[in-house]
């Protein structure tokens, strides 16, 4: 595979992060371009996080939770799935290809279903090519054309 | 702020694939690292004192453990960095070995992959505070889901050990699927003369309530302090008032009810009482077969009750239970063994389920013990055993090894010679799976002893002719074809979890797999636990296992709930919601999103604020994605922790290539 992208994961400890750690028990090889963080519910996601992490230049972000009706919380992948299904659909409004963005659900019995997830994702992350990073010349060109722009991130 | 970063070799497990001294180096120039070294086995006793030293030497304020998943030894070290004076709630865990180098095998990125998740818990620890835990009382009444061997054996033990138990049965009766067979291997003594009078303990125990006919509606509330709604099925006839003498059985005109218990092989009536030995010993009616539901003609049953227990308007009732904690014991069903059209399962009368020949076995069985083909009620000579239907084939979806059915066919197999001695029993298997005290000794009876003629292979088919069966199949150790003329084929189906298990599952809130079995918290040092505090498992429900293991489990999770309750008050996790009062506007959008009702309105200096109930709040942070505000925060994920994280691992690679 080319050079390694940058991908983010945030996962609920309960459901998803258990399935990637069953995959490694497993030895189910997947891309290492995935860094994981761990979350206490899908329901603790803000959309904000996945965005943020987006425009600070990372090439994709993958959530993944409980599958629905399995909540730990009872009920956070519902609300997990209303916000992150709005914001998927707002990524193109704001000029982010809406396919650096997935949502999914993996159980922690699902250890090579997680495998299937990582390496699926990694692969359409990688058909998507790099983002095109805003680096600090790029910043210092843009504000010397007269914008005001915040430094991102 | 001074961190520490101690990066785990785990012996080859992490070392194998990941450059961990590396690791080590590249973390001493990371932002409020003042001290990173590689260590052979962080959780070792003397990998523990490592740490401890070098917190306390150079005067630490947090540490950063690479090793494995914290869901495997956060805890540990939790306890390693209070050893050392610190607050537990100072340290962080990158997961470099289930999730870099056990899945991959390319060193440099593996190592880069490592650095970039020690960079992350740096950066969140940074951002960490201090956390406290309160204490909570308990309620010490335990309920145990599910009346079979598992479930008895929990309810007896955390009885005797002094709590009150509320036991709470799907079916008219407990007894679960030991109440079903006719005799136990290795022993091949009398299942219900073992089981019988465990049951009677139950009912006459002064602390075991008992709710058969009654399954879970809903589960509310937390380790320590649950309420579970409970529906108890209606059953339109007054358990308080029915002796269980039986007299509507005998005058009940509908005969021809299906039944359950003998597992469909034989009939009984719409009234009845499953089983001479069921536990409560009281009559309940199938609706679907009962005249007097069906045409509102009939109450003949009302009549001959001398109790007049008979109440045909009788409705489901919710009750609810106060627990403590869960120990769900559910048990297992068997597998559809419907989609193995090639064995006429369902077409064929001749071919039944091992369970089903169990009930015929069985004294007290619709057979009265005697060993009837299902078609033309004649005694077989040939009988034809198929082993792993339903177990150990991919082709049906079912993998796994089932476990027990090597040996009940042996017993079976035993069985059949002692009912016949003229009888001719063949068993296609697989391999013999007979781990366990007598247990292989008992298979080598059945062949040696008993004469059974065991075939290693499969079976293509079975279809009927002339009045038999004819069984084809391979012995693959002759390496040929046979053909065996059966009277009667029996089925060794395998089993999975039992019907509504994942239902169940969804309402405890702990996880299942594919199959319907429960998921216990660790495959090994945690086979009773679960990941929700509170509650365990006993028996089948979390995988197939034989009546020793369910009896083994269940005791096991009884001592389990009788260790939780030895204290008086437990620990709350501090990891808790914390509202920030100047930012609060008193929305209560919070309140409305926790799915505990964790969050109470209050008024401070006339302004009305959230507040959150720190026992009942769990921690799940749907409160934090949802306040526009930012107030109300989750400690130890708060939005800058996690904001820390991403920065940390995008400002390494932001400058333009």
């Amino acid at each position: 595979m080319d050079k390694e992208l940058r991908i983010v994961g945030f996962l609920c400890n309960w459901c998803s992060y258990g399935g990637a750690d069953t995959a490694g028990v497993g030895r189910f090889v997947q891309p290492t371009d995935l860094r994981i963080i761990r979350m206490p519910c899908s329901g603790r996601i803000d959309p904000l996080f996945v965005l943020k992490t987006l425009i600070g230049g990372a090439d994709g972000v993958l959530v993944s939770g409980c599958h629905p009706r399995d909540c730990h919380y009872a009920e956070g992948n519902y609300y997990a799935r209303r916000r992150l299904e709005v914001l998927k659909r707002f990524l193109p409004i704001i000029g982010i290809d809406p396919g650096r963005f997935e949502y999914t659900w993996v159980s922690a019995s699902e250890g090579q279903r997680w495998q299937h997830v990582v390496t699926s994702f990694t692969n359409q992350i990688h058909a998507l090519g790099p983002v095109q990073r805003i680096g600090r010349q790029s910043l210092a060109k843009a504000c010397s054309l007269g914008t005001v722009l915040e430094p991102l991130a | 702020m001074k961190i520490g970063v101690f990066v785990c070799h785990c012996g080859s497990n992490i070392a194998g694939t990941v450059d961990v001294v590396q690791v080590a180096e590249a973390a001493k120039s990371m932002p409020e690292v003042a001290f990173a070294k590689d260590t052979m086995y962080a959780c070792s006793e003397p990998g523990q004192q490592g740490i401890i030293d070098a917190i306390k030497e150079m005067g630490l304020d947090g540490a950063v453990v690479a090793s494995c998943t914290p869901r495997m030894h956060g805890s540990t070290f939790m306890r390693t960095v209070a050893r050392a004076g610190l607050n537990p709630y100072m340290f962080e865990m990158a997961n470099i070995r289930e999730h870099v180098s056990w899945i991959g095998k390319d060193k440099v990125a593996n190592t880069r992959k490592a650095i970039d998740l020690v960079r992350m818990a740096v950066a969140k620890l940074a951002q960490n505070k201090p956390l406290y835990s309160q204490s909570f009382s308990i309620n010490k009444r335990v309920m145990i889901i599910g009346g079979g061997v598992a479930g008895i054996q929990a309810a007896l033990d955390c009885a005797d050990g002094g709590l009150q138990v509320v036991l709470v049965e799907k079916t008219t009766t407990i007894g679960g699927k030991m109440a079903k067979l006719d005799k136990t291997f290795p022993t091949v003594d009398c299942s219900s003369c073992i089981l019988g009078p465990r049951m009677v303990d139950v009912a006459q125990h002064p602390n075991i309530t008992l709710h058969a006919s009654a399954e879970v509606d809903e589960v509310f509330g937390y380790v320590g302090n649950y309420q579970v709604e409970v529906r108890k099925k209606a059953t339109y006839v007054n358990w308080k008032t029915c002796t269980g003498c039986g007299a509507c059985m005998e005058k009940c005109p509908s005969k021809k009810s299906k039944d359950p218990f003998n597992e469909l092989i034989g009939t009984t009536t719409a009234i009845n009482i499953p089983f001479p030995q069921a536990i409560p010993k009281r009559a309940s009616i199938d609706r679907d077969s009962c005249i007097k539901f069906k045409t509102g003609k009939c109450g003949i049953c009302a009549k001959v009750c001398p109790t007049k227990a008979i109440d045909y308007d009788q409705q489901d009732e919710m009750i609810t239970e106060e627990v403590g904690a869960i120990i769900a014991a559910t048990g297992f069903d068997l597998m559809d063994w419907h989609v193995y059209g090639q064995y006429g399962a369902g077409r064929y009368p001749d071919v039944i389920t091992s369970l089903q020949y169990e009930r015929m076995l069985s004294a007290s069985g619709p057979t009265g013990g005697h060993i009837k083909r299902p078609s033309d009620k004649k005694e077989p000579k040939t009988i034809v055993f198929i082993q792993c239907v339903g177990s150990r084939d991919k082709s049906v979806g079912r993998p796994y090894c089932t476990g027990f059915c090597c040996m009940y066919t042996a017993k079976q197999a035993i069985l059949t010679k002692d009912h016949i001695p003229d009888s001719e029993s063949y068993v296609f298997y697989m391999d013999i799976r007979a781990p366990g005290k007598m247990y292989d000794e008992f298979t080598r009876r059945a062949m040696e002893e008993y004469g059974a003629k065991y075939i290693r292979g499969r079976v293509s088919m079975v279809y009927p002719q002339d009045g038999k069966m004819i069984v084809r199949g391979v012995d693959t150790l002759a390496g040929a074809q046979v053909e065996v003329e059966a009277d009667l084929v029996v089925l060794a189906v395998g089993a999975e979890g039992a019907a509504g298990s994942a239902q169940l599952a969804e309402k405890l809130r702990i996880s299942y797999d594919s199959y319907g079995f429960f998921m216990e918290g660790h495959p090994k040092l945690k086979p009773v636990e679960t990941n929700t505090a509170g509650v365990y498992l006993a028996g089948c429900a979390q995988g197939p296992k034989d009546i020793p293991s369910s009896v083994a489990q269940g005791s096991a999770a009884a001592a389990k709930v009788l260790s939780l309750f030895s204290k008086d008050q437990l620990q709350s996790d501090p990891q808790v919601s914390k509202v920030d009062l100047k930012r609060c506007v008193g929305c209560m959008k919070c309140a409305i999103t926790c799915p505990f009702g964790a969050i109470k309105e209050t008024e401070v200096r006339g302004e009305i604020k959230a507040q959150v109930i720190e026992t009942i709040c769990q921690g799940c942070g749907i409160c934090t994605s949802t306040c526009r505000q930012g107030a109300i925060q989750l400690q130890n994920f708060t939005d800058n922790q996690i904001l820390a994280e991403v920065n940390a691992l995008l400002s390494s690679e932001t400058e333009e290539a």
